[in-house]
């Protein structure tokens, strides 16, 4: 559905996008995973045709980004990082503003907007002027208003960027429900760790314009080497090490911290041959997997990116 | 049979994009009572003031009915070139983003902001002719049928230009900079206030060069049978103008930046 060829923006002597080539396939809900700045943002408004890439180019439901960018823009929907319908129209105003310019044609319009509004749990609201809305509302209109014409791929950058846990917890069902309910593709950009684990079948890691890591989320998990178990004891660290599930094993504070392919299984038969105080086990987050492909913690760097800013005066 | 259908598309997409101007303009019921007081109070503070001073500018007509034409351009360039800041606006607010990535031409989005703003031009413009006829200038039909000619020519270059320099710019703060330098020489300098004929020489000059100027003297023809030109010489300038001033504004949108 989507074809990445050799993609690279620069600003001046600043590379947002450094050659990025990558497949997504249709029906797929692909997340880009990344820091602030790492290039997402700007590679989803390439990919939208409101940015030109400095070379390489894409293909979006078999048109050019380059050559055809209209037709690229009849194919997609998008939510952007801010929510950008008018706030002095109601729900239903802006959609039928939104519906006139994708063309949607003149008998199919009211009912395509009760569809999408429906879709997104906004009905009895519709009649409201969308200053009233909350955060969580504007953000599902958005939604709402990039379906209204059946895109074939669906652009979500930082759905859930600055709404409270409850909200983002609703959006994640409206985009569940999306997934289930409309044949699109999803490109999502965040940097929230568990957002991508519960929404993407596949997730590109991308580090200062690279895509990094690839893979599903369990897939990405199951490359740091499966779980880990600490347990306080006093036997020896090589009473410990004789077992073969046990890849490593470490002195940590007291504890030893084992490296293990399935804690569920090693944990039982652990406690029977090792006296323990205590035990615990985890699987790896995605968080872990970000940690140890880029070497730094995905919350480091401050909310709205350097790079972000910096794209909006090119 | 292609095209037709396309131009129907073409249509609906500007007429979407002028219904929420309209929209946005009737509910923002301020904006209309502030744009169209002021116009009111130069004409009855400086039209009775001065009129009291300087009773003969034209033979016949008081002083206040002559600058009558003048205020009603006067509120045509205010409300027209301050329509520009609403691009920056929609800028501001990512609202402009989502129009950009539409499948829409930038020469759409161009035509139906223009139609925005002219709306408005002549809604406030409406309201002035009303008051016109209470101080008594002599209305017909056909003067009629001329002012409206002569307010959506002006409105439509005058809006061009403010949405043209808009597009160039980040911050309202900057549009500040346009009404200095764009909207009050467009006023002083169009024979709003004053007849033309015995200017000295440079301000003249400048005056011929304020397509604004075409814009009053036409509908001081319209209103009061008085002029420095004949109708159809201002007419032809207006019309040239608001050409030049269209293809500007199109031209700045196509080139202006998505984000």
């Amino acid at each position: 559905m989507i074809r990445i060829r050799n993609l690279v923006k620069k600003y001046g002597d600043l590379t947002a996008v450094d050659d990025l080539t990558l497949d997504i396939n249709e029906n797929e809900v692909f997340g880009l995973l990344g820091s602030n700045g790492a290039g997402k943002t700007t590679t989803i408004h390439m990919l939208a045709t409101l940015l030109k890439p400095t070379s390489g180019t894409a293909t979006v439901n078999d048109y050019d980004i380059v050559s055809q960018p209209a037709k690229v823009r009849a194919s997609i929907g998008i939510v952007f990082q801010a929510p950008s319908s008018d706030d002095m129209l109601t729900g239903y105003e802006n959609l039928q503003l939104h519906s006139m310019l994708y063309s949607v044609p003149r008998h199919a319009r009211r009912q395509r907007i009760e569809e999408v509004l429906e879709l997104v749990g906004l009905t009895d609201r519709r009649h409201d002027q969308v200053k009233a809305y909350s955060g969580g509302m504007r953000r599902r209109l958005e939604i709402a208003r990039g379906l209204l014409h059946k895109p074939k791929v669906m652009f979500l950058d930082e759905p859930t960027l600055g709404l409270d846990p409850a909200s983002r917890e609703t959006m994640w069902k409206y985009v569940k429900r999306l997934v289930e309910e409309e044949k699109v593709t999803i490109i999502l950009t965040t940097h929230y760790m568990e957002e991508a684990d519960m929404l993407c079948d596949r997730i590109g890691i991308i580090d200062k314009g690279k895509i990094v890591a690839l893979d599903t989320p369990a897939g990405l998990k199951a490359g740091l080497g499966g779980d880990i178990i600490r347990i306080k004891t006093k036997d020896s660290i090589d009473r410990v090490r004789q077992f073969d599930f046990v890849h490593k094993v470490e002195q940590s504070d007291g504890f030893l911290v084992l490296s293990v392919k399935d804690a569920k299984k090693a944990l039982p038969v652990l406690l029977q041959n090792v006296e323990a105080e205590s035990a615990e086990f985890a699987s790896p987050t995605l968080n872990d997997v970000f940690i140890q492909i880029t070497g730094r913690n995905i919350k480091e760097q401050a909310e709205g990116g350097f790079m972000e800013r910096y794209a909006k005066y090119d | 049979m292609q095209s037709t259908i396309s131009v129907e598309d073409h249509l609906t997409k500007i007429y979407a994009l002028w219904l929420r101007e309209f929209k946005v303009f009737m509910r923002e019921k301020s904006r209309l009572v502030a744009s169209t007081f002021t116009p009111i109070l130069w004409l009855f503070v400086i039209g009775s003031g001065f009129g009291a001073a300087n009773p003969s500018t034209v033979p016949g007509v008081d002083y206040q009915q002559f600058i009558f034409p003048g205020i009603v351009a006067m509120s045509i360039i205010f409300s027209s070139v301050f329509f520009g800041s609403y691009i920056i606006w929609d800028r501001k607010f990512d609202f402009l983003k989502s129009v950009m990535v539409a499948p829409v031409s930038r020469g759409s989005v161009f035509v139906g902001k223009t139609l925005g703003g002219m709306t408005t031009s002549l809604i406030q413009a409406a309201i002035l002719l009303a008051i016109g006829g209470a101080i008594g200038i002599p209305f017909t039909p056909l003067s009629l049928v001329q002012d409206v000619a002569v307010i959506l020519l002006m409105s439509f270059g005058l809006t061009s230009l403010g949405l043209a320099l808009g597009s160039y710019m980040y911050s309202l703060e900057g549009f500040q900079m346009i009404v200095s330098f764009v909207v009050f020489p467009l006023f002083f300098l169009s024979g709003a206030l004053f007849p033309l004929d015995n200017l000295p020489g440079w301000l003249r000059a400048l005056t011929a060069a304020d397509p604004a100027t075409y814009g009053v003297d036409a509908l001081r023809h319209a209103m009061l049978g008085v002029g420095s030109n004949s109708i159809g010489f201002d007419a032809a300038i207006l019309v040239g103008y608001t050409a030049a001033l269209g293809a500007f504004g199109i031209f700045s949108f196509k080139r202006m930046k998505a984000v």
